[in-house]
């Protein structure tokens, strides 16, 4: 086995904490003990790869899933997953899953009064290319209310998967909207207390990349952190 | 049911830094999993043995809508180069990672083996261990834990986390011997908690 070298990371962590009582699941759902840091292992310093074979051409295109075209404002999403070094993380899996136009789910759960849309699953994945980079067409999902606290609605949002390289960069996220009007009420974007992190979650129109008489684009760019196994060698290159 | 909320809404632009974590929410179910994923190992790979266990939240209740995955090395404690992620794993195969959600019991269940024991970063010596994840609605980020084996005693004796711990704790991150494999439960909150990773740390 090569020799391994842990880099530190330059930037903070800013998660929103496991406890955060406005938004009610948390509070039998978070640890009460401290975290312990365990000893710097291989184990969580390296993590599972994806390549071709997990994706298909049409996993990244969520409006092409269906016999027709799904109702509602058709978006382009993309962006760029670099590590917090500025890295590009290459051939990451990116997974993407969110409601229809109509706010609503395809989710047996989901009882929001609102049509479901057959031409529209919501559910999408593909890898990053060589510069980190990935690109998804799909829907502007709606607003979807639920029963956290009176009159509670979600922005709209889209649900991120991400892998990284290592198991420390695992990352579950969601991207917002920008000028999202239900935010000052949302517990769940305002657990992130900072609020120049929170603001990291929210993509921002990019017409650079809309595209004439199709769709309108949007950017996310996303940075896993989390230190990784770097082999020896490729430190000393 | 609380009235309702006023956070601040203020036109700060976003710093540079790492994207915070969000909850996996309760809709994952028609995207994340998938039918292949408990199987790390393929069902002719000698030695395969069960890993399976609930999820408890701070009531004891089971959580239902659970997402569990782990990561880990093989039975020689080398890594797999590639994980494969919506296919089946071949007869023998194995791929290191494996996701599973929680049933309504809030019970999960992955076929794998037991790897053999990765050293730590500066090369000290590791009891066999996997990596486990908990995403879940009403869980903001997830939750990091390792899954040791009861039958290792004498390595966990040695390993340098579960010595580092209160020894009253140690048991919650220790499988065991369970019909045709182990047993790991875990606890999300409570007096038995199981002991979580910080393996944030930037």
């Amino acid at each position: 086995m090569s020799k391994i070298v842990v880099p530190s990371d330059p930037t903070v962590a800013l998660d929103p904490p496991y406890l955060f009582p406005d938004y009610r699941s948390t509070v039998f759902r978070s640890p009460s003990k401290a975290l312990v840091m365990p000893p710097a292992g291989l184990t969580e310093l390296t993590g599972p790869k994806f390549g071709e074979g997990d994706v298909r051409d049409t996993d990244s295109d969520l409006t092409a899933h269906g016999d027709g075209e799904p109702i509602g404002e058709r978006i382009i999403v993309h962006g760029r997953v670099t590590d917090s070094y500025g890295k590009p993380v290459r051939n990451t899996l990116v997974e993407v899953w969110q409601a229809n136009s109509a706010g609503r789910y395809i989710h047996q759960l989901d009882q929001h009064p609102a049509p479901l849309d057959p031409n529209f699953v919501g559910a999408g994945r593909c890898l990053t290319d060589s510069g980190g980079h990935y690109r998804f067409v799909t829907i502007k999902p709606g607003p979807y209310p639920w029963r956290n606290h009176d009159n509670a609605w979600r922005p709209a949002h889209i649900h991120f998967s991400l892998f990284g390289r290592a198991f420390t960069q695992r990352l579950v996220t969601q991207m917002y909207f920008p000028g999202d009007p239900l935010f000052f009420q949302d517990p769940i974007y305002n657990a992130v207390r900072d609020e120049h992190a929170r603001k990291r979650m929210i993509s921002a129109y990019d017409h650079s990349v809309t595209s004439p008489e199709w769709a309108t684009g949007y950017r996310f760019d996303i940075v896993v952190g989390g230190a990784e196994a770097t082999p020896f060698e490729e430190v000393e290159s | 049911m609380a009235d309702s909320f006023a956070y601040p809404v203020t036109d700060v632009e976003a710093s540079p830094g790492i994207t915070p974590s969000q909850t996996v929410g309760p809709f994952f179910h028609y995207a994340l999993p998938y039918d292949p994923g408990p199987a790390v190992a393929g069902p002719d790979r000698a030695g395969a043995v069960t890993l399976t266990g609930q999820v408890l939240d701070g009531q004891g209740e089971p959580v239902p809508d659970a997402l569990v995955e782990i990561w880990q090395a093989d039975e020689r404690g080398e890594f797999v180069e590639q994980s494969g992620l919506y296919s089946e794993v071949s007869g023998d195969g194995f791929r290191g990672f494996g996701r599973c959600a929680t049933d309504e019991h809030g019970r999960y269940q992955f076929r794998t083996v037991k790897p053999a024991g990765v050293p730590t970063a500066d090369g000290r010596p590791q009891a066999p261990h996997i990596a486990m994840s908990v995403f879940a609605r009403g869980m903001l980020r997830r939750v990091v834990t390792r899954v040791y084996f009861a039958d290792e005693s004498e390595a966990n004796a040695t390993d340098p986390l579960l010595e580092a711990l209160d020894e009253a704790r140690r048991p919650t991150l220790v499988a065991t011997a369970d019909g045709s494999g182990y047993r790991f439960d875990v606890r999300i909150q409570g007096a038995d908690e199981t002991v979580f990773l910080d393996v944030f740390a930037r």
